[in-house]
């Protein structure tokens, strides 16, 4: 009984203001700026996400160099090395890369004199650092490697790869510059669309006033009504994006590539993304409220 | 009876134009029968709206209920205008709600339950006799209709005062006297009645009533002593 009556006084309220949308075009324009808002969103977190793929990746490994003309004495200090990182607790795994697969590797740029015993090539030795602070790990291996002998560089493989995650955290955030951006103007939206509102029901509004209607009671009746705009247009958005999204994932997949497949969306993101248009209703609620009860009170 | 209006000196003025009212000093006592005359453009709507709060005066006191309302916070002004119900010369009723929701208005802002409204508002229309007009919208409505709305609206919430502003201009003799009846019946019931109007012989119809007149503004009985039964020689 009690819930029929809410909902009974629910409905009178919502009588009070004429049924229909109330501010044209704006859930066209807060589904439009949804669409824009959750596209730039997951290309933010798909960066984000791609970085800290990367980073995972490759902050692990390095390689040590030997650089010694001498073949002899190179092969005998690359042994050396092997067995001083093996012996190493900064190091879980060590391996000597072949001459033979360092020969073919270089072939494209050196053909077949790649493979001459007598070309000086640096003999090289892949390592795998240790869980941990895996930077302050390559440092000590580093110091302690160029002791032994100065022929030795040691190269952390994420310092390879750092102009291109600087680049991609710097996409994230201009991802993020712009959904707040966007937020901003959909605020801006909402406000104009409740002062417009607001202006024309300005005789409904004074009348109810002066039968004693609080400024808050009106106001409920603008955002609750700017809400449902607001959801339908953040809804409609959302969907639109999310299937572009889901066919923009396939196509990457399709790919093959590995750095093309780790500009994904893990779960997390999707739930980031799912908060943006429940956020917007948020926002477009606060704006309209603060909007009506601003003109509101210009009013007696 | 104690005095729920009161105003000292009360001057009102539109922007930079000259005071439309101006030096305005009476008291209203609870339970009392007021008229309010004066020709077109005297201030008598400018008065009522004062009363009403739908605006402060340019200067003066204005106290309701024993509180002064000219420096009365805005968030408490709710609170007052639920206690004075209005009768509007335009009836200013919400063209998108039928005569029922409009009725029910004072009802549901002042947070009555909704199984609650059904009974007064029905027994309201049937004593207007608009029980069968109750889904119809305003502009459906005739003028004399729409006018008998309103002043059911006024009243359901059985207000502390009761203005209204010429509310028997839109309605036939016979309609006009009903309402002369409801106003006196609540005015027994204890309500205070301020009625602006040109009806003379409607003012000649309610015994015991007090008559304030208004000419260019000002009362035209400064002494505050508001003057009783009104003669016709006294109406301008």
């Amino acid at each position: 009984m009690a819930g029929a009556d809410r909902r009974a006084a629910r409905e009178a309220r919502q009588r009070l203001l004429p049924q229909g949308r109330l501010a044209g075009p704006m859930p066209w324009v807060i589904a439009i700026m949804m669409f824009l808002t959750v596209l730039t969103a997951a290309a933010g977190l798909a960066l984000g996400a791609a970085v800290r793929s990367m980073g995972a990746d490759l902050a692990g490994r390095a390689t040590v160099q030997i650089v010694e003309a001498d073949a002899e004495k190179r092969a005998a200090l690359t042994q050396k090395i092997a067995a001083s990182l093996r012996a190493s607790s900064d190091v879980i795994a060590v391996r000597p890369v072949a001459a033979e697969k360092l020969a073919e590797q270089l072939a494209p740029w050196l053909g077949a004199d790649a493979a001459d015993a007598d070309l000086p090539i640096p003999a090289l030795i892949d390592v795998d650092v240790a869980p941990g602070d895996q930077a302050a790990r390559i440092a000590r291996i580093r110091q302690s490697l160029t002791a032994l002998d100065k022929a030795i560089r040691v190269d952390g493989h994420a310092a390879y790869l750092e102009p291109l995650t600087a680049l991609l955290a710097g996409l994230g955030w201009l991802a993020a510059g712009l959904v707040a951006l966007m937020a901003i103007a959909t605020a801006a939206i909402v406000v104009l669309a409740a002062r417009g509102a607001h202006d024309s029901h300005r005789p409904t509004i004074e009348v109810l006033h002066l039968m004693g209607a609080t400024d808050v009671q009106i106001a409920r009746l603008f955002q609750r009504r700017i809400a449902l705009d607001a959801a339908f247009g953040g809804a409609l958005g959302f969907a639109g994006a999310a299937a572009v999204l889901a066919a923009l994932g396939g196509r990457l997949m399709a790919t093959g590539s590995d750095l093309l497949t780790a500009i994904g969306l893990p779960w997390a993101a999707w739930l980031a993304l799912l908060a943006l248009p429940v956020g917007g209703v948020l926002l477009a609620t606060l704006a309209a409220r603060w909007t009506v009860l601003r003109a509101l009170g210009r009013a007696l | 009876m104690a005095t729920i209006v009161q105003f000292e000196n009360v001057g009102l003025r539109y922007g930079l134009d000259s005071e439309t009212l101006s030096d305005v000093s009476f008291s209203l006592h609870g339970g009392g029968f007021y008229f309010l005359t004066g020709a077109s453009g005297a201030g008598k709507t400018s008065l009522l709206k004062l009363l009403y709060l739908a605006q402060r005066p340019s200067r003066g006191v204005i106290r309701l209920f024993g509180e002064d309302v000219v420096t009365l916070p805005r968030k408490r002004l709710p609170g007052f205008r639920r206690r004075i119900g209005v009768v509007f010369q335009d009836f200013r009723l919400v063209p998108h709600l039928s005569a029922y929701d409009n009725i029910a208005l004072p009802l549901r802002l002042s947070g009555m339950a909704e199984a609650d409204v059904d009974a007064p508002v029905s027994e309201m229309l049937n004593w207007v006799g608009l029980a069968d007009r109750a889904q119809a919208r305003p502009a459906t409505l005739s003028g004399g209709e729409q006018q008998r709305v309103a002043i059911a609206r006024a009243v359901i919430a059985r207000p502390e005062i009761l203005v209204a502003d010429e509310p028997t201009g839109n309605v036939d003799a016979d309609m006009a006297q009903r309402l002369m009846t409801l106003f006196e019946a609540l005015n027994r019931l204890g309500t205070t009645i301020v009625v602006a109007t040109h009806d003379l012989p409607l003012i000649s119809q309610v015994a015991g009533a007090q008559m304030m007149r208004l000419d260019k503004g000002r009362l035209a009985d400064p002494t505050g002593s508001l003057r009783y039964p009104p003669r016709s020689q006294d109406m301008g």
